[in-house]
């Protein structure tokens, strides 16, 4: 333990109220990260931590959403007696999502935080090799808190490159293994048999900053702001219409128009947001309303995911939005399974097709046989994102496709 | 008796060539995804497979017989170990070379599930090394070489390949590989 | 009760086709020829009367992208 740490006295440490609790330290060193939090309780016992996990409700923040606490016990339970068999923790930074910003400013302004949580999440699961995996910019900014401390000196830093699917569990998995950042096919769970047949959990470094925090002070404070599903609070990446990736830190549960006023943006202004990014889907301008919050977004097919909203301005065509993200989306494929490669371009192509205007009425049905086409058929899940905003744009912006068929644009008026 | 021997080297090299010649033919089909000659896909893969089992077992027992025969002056060594034979060492060492890389071939073959695709392939790749090197051998070692029977059957057997791998090399070789985006092979 | 599922990997599968010769009607071919089995992505519920072709596949499989694997029912859809 560093001299710092020692001068701290406990009962100085006053858990941050409000929605300000990632950043609360208001600065990146460990000094302010001490006297703002104090040390992280590493000796916690296992079940009491992974307990309090279960309790406060935290999800996984890098767009799957799957439960913390069950990943952990997943790689607890799976590991084995020796050191081969020993699980790894594996910090995800890697944000391969263009409109995603807030694990680099996370990882530039807290890295203390994510370090603490990943060093809890080593201790309960037993874990004998520790990762941390992330964009250049924000190693820097590891490395520099890594030599501030004594503690997390073990941990092995690793450089993601900058593509949509590099931060795909299986794709961080194989990029520290054999150096390529592609996904690969899993028969078993990665927390089963992950980084060199070992049990390994990958998760997203917000995630493991809010376990830094559920650990020192406890579920109920971790669920005493957001909403009952969407407990604590999330980063959230916010742009569109003249923003350019503004992250905050909001309650969970948030209404969406409050997330976007946030950031000043004019939600009378706006023909619908993408929430989850380019995997997410649309909320028409009229839901604003509506919560980030998995309850409230199942309807639309969208999950809070990695906190990405994408406001779209009312002066914008949703269709030809939505075209551009869709190719832009095939041509992220890794290219190394057939439907995934082949159906990702034909499917938005035949969007294209359909916003270009006066095709064949059928255009619409052709895109949704697609989907149905590719989805579930690939090594990772980036058919399936895919396919689920192509449907959702055909959704939400049915007026304009009807429109755009007949040969006329409601937005450029042509 | 050590005639007998000499003529049942001779005939098994020659049939086993052919054989082989066969085993070329069908991998490339093979490799095309295409049925063909009435079989489905599946089936093509299994005759490629038992076409190169029958031409293994005629070529061990050709290599057995010339054993046998003591005018081939054939050791042990020169079964496994090429170019240390005493007569025609060069072309002899050729046929060895390539019994080499048909065991080779075979074995990885059988074991394709326990090593693995990458493993599997690579070896695999060696088949166009084998089936030109078996020729040569025949050419150089092969008593019938001037009889015009075996002359039209190497110019068969090349001419068939030549062509096969000209078709193997061309655009439109896989089948859907029309419609297809290529993948990234690593 | 256990029941067999048929994983593919995708990765390795250059849509040649044997399985579907195989296991057809359970496994079509899409429109650039990989297979595929309605209602299911990358693991397809294999049915009893079915299991022994789904071997052959696996055994046959040219870049062996296809493993049979046991699951403990309910089978996850
Ligand atoms: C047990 C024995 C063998 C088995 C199970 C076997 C299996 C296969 C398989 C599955 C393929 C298709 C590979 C792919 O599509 O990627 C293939 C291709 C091929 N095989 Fe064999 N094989 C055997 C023996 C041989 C032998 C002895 C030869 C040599 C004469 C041979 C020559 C070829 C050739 C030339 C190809 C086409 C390769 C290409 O152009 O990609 N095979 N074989
Ligand atoms: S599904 Fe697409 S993006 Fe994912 S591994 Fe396969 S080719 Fe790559
Ligand atoms: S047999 Fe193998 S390579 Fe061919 S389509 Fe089926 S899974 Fe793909």
């Amino acid at each position: 333990m560093s001299t710092v740490e020692m001068t701290i006295p406990r009962a100085a440490v006053v858990p941050p109220a409000g929605v300000n609790r990632l950043f609360a330290a208001g600065a990146a060193d460990l000094a302010s990260h001490l006297a703002r939090f104090g040390p992280a309780p590493l000796g916690i016992a296992p079940g009491q931590l992974l307990g309090e996990l279960e309790a406060s409700g935290l999800d996984g923040r890098g767009g799957a959403g799957f439960a913390t606490w069950r990943k952990l016990v997943a790689a607890r339970t799976s590991a084995g007696p020796t050191a081969y068999s020993a699980p790894v923790v594996i910090a995800n930074g890697a944000e391969g999502e263009p409109m995603s910003a807030k694990d680099e400013i996370l990882l530039r302004h807290a890295p203390h935080l994510v370090l603490d949580g990943l060093l809890l999440a080593a201790a309960v699961t037993g874990a004998r090799e520790v990762h941390l995996y992330s964009g250049p910019v924000q190693l820097a900014s590891v490395r520099r808190a890594i030599a501030e401390r004594t503690d997390a000196r073990g941990v092995i830093l690793d450089e993601a490159p900058d593509y949509f699917v590099s931060g795909e569990a299986s794709a961080v998995v194989s990029a520290i293994e054999t150096g390529l950042a592609i996904p690969r096919d899993r028969r078993v769970r990665l927390a089963v048999s992950g980084l060199g047949g070992r049990p390994t959990v990958v998760s997203n470094v917000e995630t493991l900053a809010h376990v830094a925090l559920v650990a020192r002070f406890g579920a109920a404070w971790f669920r005493s702001v957001g909403t009952d599903d969407s407990p604590g609070t999330r980063l959230l990446t916010i742009s569109g219409d003249g923003v350019d990736r503004k992250v905050i830190e909001a309650t969970g549960g948030l209404p969406l128009a409050e997330a976007l006023g946030a950031v000043g943006l004019d939600t009378s202004r706006l023909r619908a947001v993408l929430v989850g990014g380019y995997h997410g889907a649309w909320v028409p301008a009229s839901d604003l309303w509506v919560r980030l919050s998995s309850r409230d977004l199942e309807p639309y097919g969208a999950r809070p995911g990695a906190g990405i909203l994408v406001a779209l301005g009312d002066q914008h065509c949703g269709l030809a939005a939505s075209v551009g993200i869709a190719r832009y989306l095939a041509g992220q494929s890794a290219r190394q399974c057939g439907p995934c490669v082949n159906g990702l371009p034909a499917m938005a192509e035949v969007l294209a097709r359909v916003a270009a205007g006066g095709g064949s009425a059928r255009l619409p049905d052709e895109v949704r046989r697609l989907a149905g086409v590719v989805t579930g058929r690939g090594a990772c899940r980036h058919p399936d994102g895919t396919a689920r905003f192509v449907l959702s744009t055909l959704e939400v912006f049915e007026a304009d496709v009807r429109a755009h068929l007949a040969g006329y644009c409601e937005v450029t008026r042509s | 008796m050590a005639e007998a021997f000499w003529a049942l080297g001779r005939a098994t090299g020659v049939v086993s060539l052919v054989l082989f010649t066969v085993t070329v033919l069908l991998g490339i089909l093979t490799r095309s995804g295409r049925p063909a000659l009435g079989l489905p896909r599946f089936a093509v893969t299994l005759v490629h497979r038992n076409v190169s089992l029958l031409a293994t077992v005629l070529v061990i027992i050709h290599v057995a017989s010339l054993l046998a025969d003591p005018y081939a002056q054939l050791r042990l060594v020169d079964v496994v170990v090429p170019f240390l034979g005493t007569m025609k060492p060069f072309w002899l060492g050729l046929g060895t070379f390539a019994f080499d890389l048909v065991l080779a071939l075979v074995i990885t073959g059988l074991l394709r599930h326990r090593i693995g695709q990458p493993a599997f392939r690579f070896v695999h790749w060696f088949s166009y090394a084998m089936w030109p090197v078996a020729v040569l051998h025949t050419l150089g070692d092969g008593s019938d070489v001037g009889k015009s029977w075996l002359v039209l059957l190497l110019v068969l057997c090349v001419g068939s390949v030549l062509v096969s791998l000209a078709w193997r090399a061309s655009a439109t070789f896989v089948e859907y590989q029309h419609t297809r985006f290529e993948e990234a092979r690593r | 009760m256990t029941r067999q599922s048929l994983h593919i990997d995708w990765t390795a599968c250059d849509g040649r086709g044997l399985c579907t010769e195989l296991l057809g009607p359970l496994l079509v071919r899409d429109e650039w020829g990989y297979p595929r089995a309605a209602g299911y992505g990358s693991d397809v519920p294999i049915p009893s009367s079915f299991v022994a072709e789904a071997r052959d596949a696996v055994a046959l499989c040219p870049r062996l992208a296809l493993t049979l694997q046991e699951v403990r029912a309910p089978a996850r859809s």
